[in-house]
Formats: structure tokens, sequence, C-alpha cells
């Protein structure tokens, strides 16, 4: 009882149990149509490489994941979000191809220019992107939606100017490499996990988590004990441009072209939901990494499960929309506190029995 | 002091008198300029009389047609084409002044071209809608401004009595080319069909299912085991045969039918993957919409088994409706443009053209 109690009380336990949740409406569904129960989890080596339900929702999850490592440290310290990474993915793959397969072309089967410049002009768009937006809300004071609003129109534009208005497509294996495979593991898993590896050491080895939240929690009062507040709302979206580059060259090595219309197109909705089911505060403050992490792979669950059932893709957002709802009000206060009340109501009770 | 004010209003008046005479005569004369220059060109060089009489044409009809184009966007090399073709079609050598507008896939931005064209009070204005819905208000007021509107490239829903005439491809027509191509080429033989839709709601997606739905009806042997949307992606179509791959597993499907070209090279992308042939000699016959250049070059190869158009260059289509109303001639409300059908080199079709290398290079874009 207390060891269910402890695992309860863990600030992982509830994002967890809503992924595990949603997993397994699978398996009630392969019991209800006759399939091996547990064929949602089931991982082999096909053709050589990793084949499975749950190798799908980690690779396909992977740019929502590294996103949620940017747009965490954007709303723990800003109390606010950054629209505009969708759009700076786009812009990001759109310079990155633009420059591999020179302007105006649209078809290669052989770099313009190597590789890593390529790739380091992408990210490096993508930071100047953050730096422009943590600017405007660090030093300008302007509201983070408002300040990102700006970028969240003009990126995508941008990145279709870039690109002539077209699909500029680089067909080279070593550019395929980051959006495909890596010996039998997807690329992009590596990828993100390298990132949200890189990311937790940071936060862990340095004091940075803990500046960040302090300055989510009381921005002047930071600035009184000393800390510069502005400078680390700047370096948080940095950052998350730079988690937003990153995840745009996946995306758009995944499809070897820049299909500036489309990559990324609302996933910074779907970052801001992952922070949010992750347990995390919108409202800024304390952060909870992990759980961002879990609540991007949990948005992927949801999407690769609809697949799985085969539920019409009309119908498809009201599905995700209701176990949206059901996530959240599960993590909700009211709901935490009916819980702890009852429990509490019981363990009233066994005490009156023993007594 | 109230004599020199009233001296310098009656001063300011006269002013502002003339200047708007002048303002009111330059039309004039800048219409009547080329009536009469185009004649005195005729005489000093007969050599050159047959432009120079393309050139009267429209000032004879009293001045430019000036004609509005809301455009969905530039989503696709095919609607670079159409756009280019509008452009080329509607110049200013053919005696048109186009005011060319790219919506960018907003529905609000097109309402306020489309507003914006009526405020200017062109000749003729044609959308291509990007949604169908929403239209009713300012057909409304295109009517009563008596501008007449073309409906092109997609459909809208609205009475047709509130636009002149719609024309576009028939996407159910499309549909059905190719359910009759694979009709032929299966030859009675089983079809476990896969369809990667487009997106949700668009009319390409509704036309293009209804249609190879109605074939599909016909043969009690094919089966359309799922249908799922690939948002028009490649992103989209390789996610969802991935998915597909993994439901119904290698083998248990022969046919995957994806709603444009884009998502056809997301599903040869995860069939690859998966390990799963594809092709005129493969186990799997991947029909395809749209015929983009990339994507005939796929046909070329043999991977795209079967690709059908919708044909892009429809603004001559567009010009033949616009010379009938200047005419004063009634129009039909409905101008089919026919598309065309592309197949793999080595199978013959009645309904289809085998591709070759130059109906590739014979293409327009």
């Amino acid at each position: 009882m207390d060891k269910i109690k402890k695992i309860t009380k863990m600030k992982l336990f509830l994002p967890i149990f809503s992924m595990i949740l949603v997993m397994m409406i699978n398996v009630v569904y392969d019991i209800a149509t006759g399939n091996a129960p547990l064929s949602f989890f089931s991982i082999s080596i096909n053709n050589g490489i990793l084949y499975g339900r749950l190798i799908d929702v980690l690779n396909r999850g992977s740019e929502v994941a590294i996103l949620a490592i940017g747009m965490t440290l954007v709303v723990s310290a800003s109390a606010g979000t950054d629209i505009s990474v969708g759009s700076v993915m786009s812009l990001s793959g759109g310079l990155c191809c633009m420059l591999l397969a020179g302007y105006g072309v649209t078809n290669v089967d052989q770099y313009n220019v190597p590789l890593w410049v390529g790739m380091l002009a992408g990210v490096a768009i993508a930071c100047v992107c953050g730096l422009f937006n943590g600017f405007l809300v660090a030093y300008m004071n302007i509201q983070p939606m408002v300040a990102t609003l700006i970028l969240w129109s003009a990126g995508r534009a941008i990145g279709l100017l870039l690109c002539n208005s077209n699909i500029v497509y680089v067909r080279v294996p070593s550019f395929q490499f980051f959006g495909a495979y890596c010996g039998i593991i997807p690329t992009p898993i590596i990828i993100a996990a390298v990132c949200v590896a890189i990311a937790s050491i940071v936060l862990k080895t340095t004091a940075l988590g803990t500046y960040i939240q302090s300055v989510g929690i009381n921005k002047k009062a930071s600035r009184i004990s000393g800390f510069n507040s502005a400078k680390i709302i700047l370096l948080c979206y940095v950052i998350c441009g730079l988690c937003a580059g990153i995840s745009g060259l996946v995306a758009t090595c995944r499809i070897y072209s820049a299909d500036t219309n489309n990559i990324g197109l609302n996933m910074e909705l779907d970052a801001i939901l992952a922070v949010a089911l992750g347990g995390n505060s919108l409202g800024g403050g304390k952060f909870n990494l992990a759980g961002s992490i879990i609540g991007a792979y949990t948005i992927q669950a949801i999407t690769t499960t609809l697949y799985a059932l085969g539920v019409s893709s009309a119908q498809a957002p009201v599905f995700k929309a209701i176990v949206v709802i059901l996530i959240v009000v599960i993590q909700s206060q009211p709901v935490k506190d009916y819980f702890k009340k009852l429990s509490s109501k019981k363990a009233a009770a066994k005490e009156a029995v023993q007594a | 002091m109230k004599k020199k004010l009233a001296l310098l209003l009656v001063a300011a008046m006269t002013v502002s008198s003339l200047v708007a005479c002048g303002n009111s005569e330059a039309p004039a004369e800048e219409a009547a300029a080329p009536a009469e220059e185009a004649p005195a060109e005729e005489e000093a060089a007969p050599a050159e009389e047959a432009p120079a009489e393309e050139e009267a044409a429209p000032a004879a009809d009293g001045e430019v047609v000036t004609v509005g184009f809301a455009q969905v966007g530039h989503e696709s090399d095919w609607r670079a084409a159409n756009t280019k073709n509008y452009q080329d079609t509607f110049s200013a050598e053919n005696g048109y002044e186009l005011s060319f507008v790219d919506c960018d896939n907003d529905h609000a931005v097109q309402i306020e071209t489309v507003r914006g064209f009526i405020e200017q009070e062109l000749d003729y204005i044609c959308i291509a809608p990007i949604q169908s819905a929403g239209w009713d208000t300012v057909l409304q007021e295109a009517q009563d401004a008596g501008i007449p509107v073309l409906i092109v490239d997609r459909a809208v829903d609205a009475a047709d009595t509130l636009y002149t005439t719609a024309l576009g491809c028939d996407m159910v027509a499309e549909g059905e080319a190719a359910g009759n191509w694979l009709a032929e080429y299966l030859d009675g033989a089983d079809a476990n069909i896969l369809v990667i839709e487009g997106s949700v709601g668009a009319s390409a997606t509704l036309g293009r299912t209804e249609g190879f739905n109605n074939i599909v009806a016909q043969n009690s042997n094919w089966k359309v085991l799922d249908s799922q949307s690939g948002d028009f992606t490649q992103a989209g179509g390789q996610e969802v045969m991935e998915s597909f791959i993994k439901t119904y597993g290698a083998g248990n499907f022969n046919v995957v039918v994806c709603q444009n070209d884009n998502e056809a090279y997301g599903a040869m992308d995860a069939m690859d993957a998966a390990g799963i042939t594809y092709g005129v000699d493969g186990d799997v016959q991947i029909i395809s919409f749209d015929a983009t250049h990339d994507g005939l070059q796929y046909t070329l190869d043999g991977k795209i088994t079967c690709n059908v158009e919708c044909n892009p260059l429809q603004a001559g289509f567009a010009e033949e409706v616009i010379k009938k109303l200047e005419a004063g001639e009634e129009v039909d409300k409905w101008t089919l443009v026919e598309d065309q059908a592309f197949v793999a080199p080595g199978i013959e079709s009645q309904y289809a053209v085998t591709m070759s290398q130059e109906v590739l290079d014979g293409r327009a874009y």
C-alpha cells in the first residue's frame, strides 16, 4: 500500500499514467477484434530495421519531443509560449535545402555546398529567430504570444521566399540519413535522445534550471537577488529556437525536401500541449522536463493509435480532443484533491475498524 | 482681412476645379489614343499588319479588359503552372490587365481580395476557391455590382445563380478514370486496396474518393481495406502507409491509391523501408493523381503505375468564356477541363497515355 502511494505521489506518475492509458486503448481494441492483445507493443526486426508501432511512436514523436525541450524552458521563464516554432522549423529546413540545392533549383542529387554548411545555416537561422523573439520578450517587454506571432506568420513566408515557393528536393543519401535509419534504429529517435540527454545534463549539472525557475516564479525578485532576468529569458528563447531548428531539419531530412508549406504546420500547438500534458503549468515557474517529453510522445501515441484503430480522418480530431480532455482533467487539481480525499477516507475507515 | 480670405478661397476653388477637370479628361484621352494610333501604324508599316491588328482588337472594344484572379496560393508545382498559365494568357499583349493575388491558402484573405476586385470595378473576377463554403455574401456583392464571376479550378457551395460560370476538372471523373484503368489492368483479378486520401473536406479528396468508389462498387472482388488522410503531403503519406503496413501486413494488399503525387512519394518511402516491392514489376501497384513532373518521372520509371492528372492549363478555357461574354453570348454554367491519365511504359490502355520520355519532355510543367 505504501509503495503504491509512493509511486502515485511521484511527479511523473500522472503523465506516465496518461500515456499508458492511451496505449491501453490499443490493447482493448486488439482483444475486441481478436488480434494478439499486445500487438501494439511488439517490436521486431523487419527488412533490417526495427519495426513496430512503439517504434513509430518514438520515431514520429521526435520532432515534437525536441520542440518540447525548448518550449518547456520558455514557458517556465517567461510564463508565455513561443508560437513561432512551427514556422521556424519550416524556415530552417527551407534555408538548409536552398543552400544545399542552390537558389531556384528544385531537384538535386548532389550538394551545392557541403552538408554541414547547410545544416549549420539552418540551425543558425533558427537561433537568430530565437534571439529575435527573446529580445522582444525580455528587453522590449512584449507579451510572448504577441512577440512570437511575428515570426509565426513571417517565418514560413521567408522560407517560401528562400525556396522560390517550390518544394526543394535534395536526393542525397547522406542527407536522407538524418530522417531515415542509422543501423536498425530510426535516426530521428537518436537525435531526439541526444537532445534530451544534453538538455537534462545541462539542467542537472548547472544552476541554469534553478535560475530559469526563479525568474519564472518572480522576475523582479530574481533580478533583485542578482540574476540577470532578461538575459535568462533571452537564453531560453534562443534554446527554443535552436530546438526548432534541429526539429525542422529532422522533418526536412525525413522527406529529403523542404516542403515549406507543410513542415511544422501547427506543430507549435503540439509542443505547447506536450508541455501541458507533462503536468507543467503554462503560468511559468517550476517545470518538469521529463514530463514534457512524455507529453510529446503521448500526443504521438494518440495519433498512432488513431491510425491503428482505423478511425476515419474526418473523425480523428474529435477522438484526439476527447483523449486530450480526459488527460487534462485527470491531471487537474480538483480531481487530484478528490482522490486524495477518497484515500484519506479509506485510511480513516481502516483505522476505525482496527480500533 | 476677410476680403483676402475670400479671394484665397476663390483661388483655391478655381485651382481645384481645374485639377479635377484635368483628371476626368485624362482617361478619355488615353482610351482614344490607341484607337487612333493603330490604323496609323497599319498604313505606315503594312508588313506588321498582324500584330498591329491584335493590338487594335481590344482597343476596338473600347478599352483593356481587366480581370481579377484570386489564386489559392503557391502550394505545389501544379499551382505554379496554373498561375503562370493565367499570367501568360491574360497578358497585356493579349489585351488584358490581370490583377493577380496569391491568397496563400487563407480563406479570409481571399474573400477580402474579391471584395477589393469589386471595389476596383474590374470587368471579370476569377476565383479559385480555397474553401468551398462561405461564399454566398461576397458572390452576392459581385452580382449586385454587375461583375461576372468565374469560379475556376475548384468548386463552391453556393447557388449557381450567384456566379456566371464554373470551370475546372471533374474530380469525380478523375477518380473514375483511375478505377476504370485499374479494372482494365487487373482484368478480373482480386484487388485489396488501400487509399491515402487528401486533406479532409477538400473537393479533390471528396471527388476522387467518390469517383474511385463508384468503380469499386462495380467490381465485387475489389475491397477497400482502409482509407486515411495523408493531408496531401509526403510526410503524411509516409506516416499513413507505415501504419497501413503494420495493420494489414505485407502481401495482404496489392493496390495503393494516393490522392496526390506527394503522398505517393511518402508511401513509396514507407514501402521501401518495409521491404515491399511496388511498381509495374512489384507486388503493389500505385495509383496517383496530379501527374506533376516528378510524379510522371516515377511513372516513366515504372514505380507509379498509373498517374491521373487534372490539367493546370485552364486559362484558355477561362479566356474563351470571357470572350463569349464580351461578345454578349450566353455561356454554360459549367465548362469541363479535360483530364488525362498516364501509365507506365509497357502498359497499353484505352483510358490512358503510355508514358515515354517524349511525353515527359513535352509537358508544360
